[in-house]
């Protein structure tokens, strides 16, 4: 290519500019990486590529929401520990400060012999690589009788954003000594302790508002994370309030009426006041129209995250399915720390790295009463394995505790800052 | 720390050297000593003490702040050293009571001790433990490095490479610092080092950390302390 182009000069004589020469090359050259999804995973993966490939790649990242509203402390929002707008975090300084292209619409489909990427609008956008971090979508049928369209009447509140904030207004509305259920979901799913973390600040919220209220959550897993945290904070915090139905009580049988709030489990009847259904998960829609799934998820490498499909394709976060990690934002983070290093190499010829995971979960149980779980992983030839762990005790002390706490809002700061400024 | 921001630093010294404080020795160190439990997770004082993360201890009452030879402190307390400010009962009172209300810019994680009779009772500790510095002598005396810290000091770090590790980093720890997560750039590379020691060999607690620090070699903490004294 040089050798033509100083053939093409030098047959031209002074035609061109020396100094515009360069540019052209570039131009044409620059290899295009498209990321679709703008959360966790996605918007590290577009700041990450672009600031360390500092012009030599061009970076569009293709996002539907203007505002990005984290699921992750939507929680603490519900429990009245954090304001909904700190949830909210915009794209401009990706745009402005590192020359990512952003654009505000829906990718719809993926060419993959083309490498184009198509947008509801009806446009195209080619790719050199292209990442896919779209999260979560439900599996249809999960939870009988609850299907997108009774999303008003039992909220899922599990992708952040509105349903969040509606969720919250049905708890306020409960009336006194009403009862508040949740669905919870079948493995593998988005936050493993987040269910159990939104029932910790809706106890605490009808603690505080409406003491006399219930909570019934029916739950086809037998365990779940942190499950002994939780059971211990919710003895001390919340007594006689909350009641688990698991499998063996038969949480695994169970439909639900939006129409008449109604739960059913093994063909007992509950009346309820606020449903919270969170269904079955699979990856987003766009890992479907891409051909990369194997079941439910898109299986991955666990050395670069690419696609076990299509090489070409990168998936982060939620929708792969990785090995070992949890889906998490702070996993989609650290997944798009590695692919990007890994991209850039493979496009550029910078330096590549060995793959390196981290993850932490934060979950509040009350007032200064945080807990959190938290392993280091690597990459192996069956999948990304667990290095190290740990998680906190039942017995620590309550100023461990309120550090705990103190430093999930760090983190938030710090993840939200690492994606976004 | 700017020039004016170090002379109302020092203005803050002066008067308050002019006003009513607690008398010497009106804390009691036997009270003192738990108090000082967390502080041994940087500090060490006594007989053998030696730079960790935080500079050694001994003859701390009486010399310049930030001015101890062998460590490299934060600017804002070098600025206060070279203002003439001096470690005393006075002023390591005020630096107990809220050490980032008080130096800003210091890079010591802590956040304070409430209750005056205590940080009475943990100063009265530090000169019983430590000694006062001696007469004259307000710059304290040079000491060696720990080996375990020296021996990675010693190794020049792979930049790229460390900014690349410092992507697991910066997953918690805000560029501006939070309230308990402190910054971790601009760190000097000695005090970086000394910090992941202490973590990945257990002497310095905290869930997290102890696991991050764990699968980190020498040339990994060295690659990311090379890097992270690279970053303001």
């Amino acid at each position: 290519m040089s050798i033509n182009r100083r053939v093409f000069l030098g047959t031209t004589g002074a035609l061109v500019g020396s100094l515009a020469a360069p540019m052209i090359v570039r131009a044409q050259s620059a290899p295009r990486v498209v990321v679709v999804g703008g959360g966790s995973g996605g918007a590290t993966a577009a700041r990450y590529i672009a600031r360390d490939g500092a012009g030599a790649v061009d970076v569009t990242l293709i996002e539907p929401q203007r505002i990005y509203q984290t699921c992750y402390f939507g929680n603490l929002y519900i429990g009245g520990f954090y304001d909904y707008d700190d949830l909210g975090h915009g794209y401009g300084t990706l745009a402005s400060s590192y020359g990512i292209n952003v654009v505000h619409d829906w990718a719809v489909g993926v060419d993959r012999d083309a490498k184009t990427v198509s947008l509801a609008s009806g446009a195209t956008v080619p790719y050199d690589h292209l990442v896919l971090s779209p999260g979560i979508d439900f599996v249809e049928d999960s939870v009988p009788g609850w299907s997108v369209s009774a999303q008003g009447r039992m909220p899922h509140a599990y992708k952040g954003g509105t349903q969040v904030q509606l969720l919250r207004e049905q708890i306020a509305a409960m009336p006194e000594g009403g009862t508040f259920a949740m669905v919870a979901p079948p493995n593998p799913y988005r936050c493993p302790p987040g269910p159990y973390e939104r029932v910790s600040m809706v106890a605490h919220y009808l603690r505080e508002n409406n003491p006399t209220a219930k909570i019934l959550i029916v739950d086809p897993k037998e365990s779940f994370s942190k499950q002994g945290l939780f059971e211990d904070g919710w003895n001390r915090h919340y007594s006689g309030m909350i009641t688990r139905i698991g499998p063996d009580m038969g949480g695994s049988t169970y439909e639900v009426d939006p129409a008449a709030m109604t739960v059913t489990i093994d063909g007992v009847v509950e009346n309820v006041d606020v449903c919270n259904v969170i269904p079955g998960q699979r990856a987003g829609q766009i890992a479907f129209a891409a051909g990369i799934t194997d079941g439910n998820w898109a299986p991955v490498s666990a050395y670069d995250m690419t696609s076990r499909i299509d090489p070409s394709i990168t998936v982060l976060g939620d929708a792969a399915a990785q090995g070992a990690m949890p889906k998490s934002g702070f996993s989609a983070n650290s997944q798009a720390k590695v692919a990007a290093n890994a991209i850039l190499a493979a496009l550029t010829g910078s330096r590549a790295f060995p793959a390196r995971y981290s993850n932490t979960c934060w979950s509040l149980l009350d007032t200064d009463d945080g807990v959190k779980v938290g392993a280091t992983y690597e990459a192996s030839d069956e999948g990304i394995v667990s290095v190290d762990s740990f998680v906190s005790q039942v017995d620590e002390t309550a100023e461990v505790r309120a550090a705990t706490y103190r430093e999930s809002l760090d983190w938030y700061g710090a993840i939200t800052t690492d994606m976004f400024s | 720390m700017t020039p004016a921001r170090a002379g109302l630093a020092a203005f803050a010294f002066a008067t308050l050297a002019a006003s009513a404080v607690p008398a010497l020795g009106q804390g009691d160190p036997a009270r003192g000593e738990p108090l000082y439990r967390p502080c041994q997770a940087c500090h060490m004082i006594g007989e053998g003490a030696v730079h960790r993360v935080g500079p050694h201890l001994n003859g701390l009452v009486g010399r310049s702040i930030g001015a101890v030879p062998g460590y490299e402190f934060s600017e804002d307390l070098a600025a206060a050293g070279a203002e003439g400010a001096i470690w005393d009962e006075d002023t390591l009172d005020r630096f107990l009571e809220g050490p980032r209300a008080y130096f800003p810019g210091t890079r010591m994680v802590f956040r304070g001790i409430r209750s005056e009779e205590d940080r009475a009772d943990l100063i009265a500790y530090l000169l019983d433990e430590g000694g006062a510095a001696e007469e004259g002598d307000t710059q304290g005396t040079e000491v060696a490095l720990d080996p375990e810290i020296a021996a990675i000091v010693a190794i020049a770090g792979d930049v790229p490479y460390g900014e690349y590790l410092s992507s697991e980093c910066t997953a918690c720890h805000q560029p501006s610092g939070g309230g308990d997560i402190p910054s971790i750039r601009g760190l000097a590379p000695s005090a970086f080092i000394a910090g992941m020691v202490a973590y990945r060999n257990g002497t310095r607690e905290h869930q997290v950390m102890n696991m991050v620090s764990r699968r980190l070699g020498d040339e990994e903490i060295a690659a990311l302390a090379a890097y992270f004294a690279t970053t303001e």
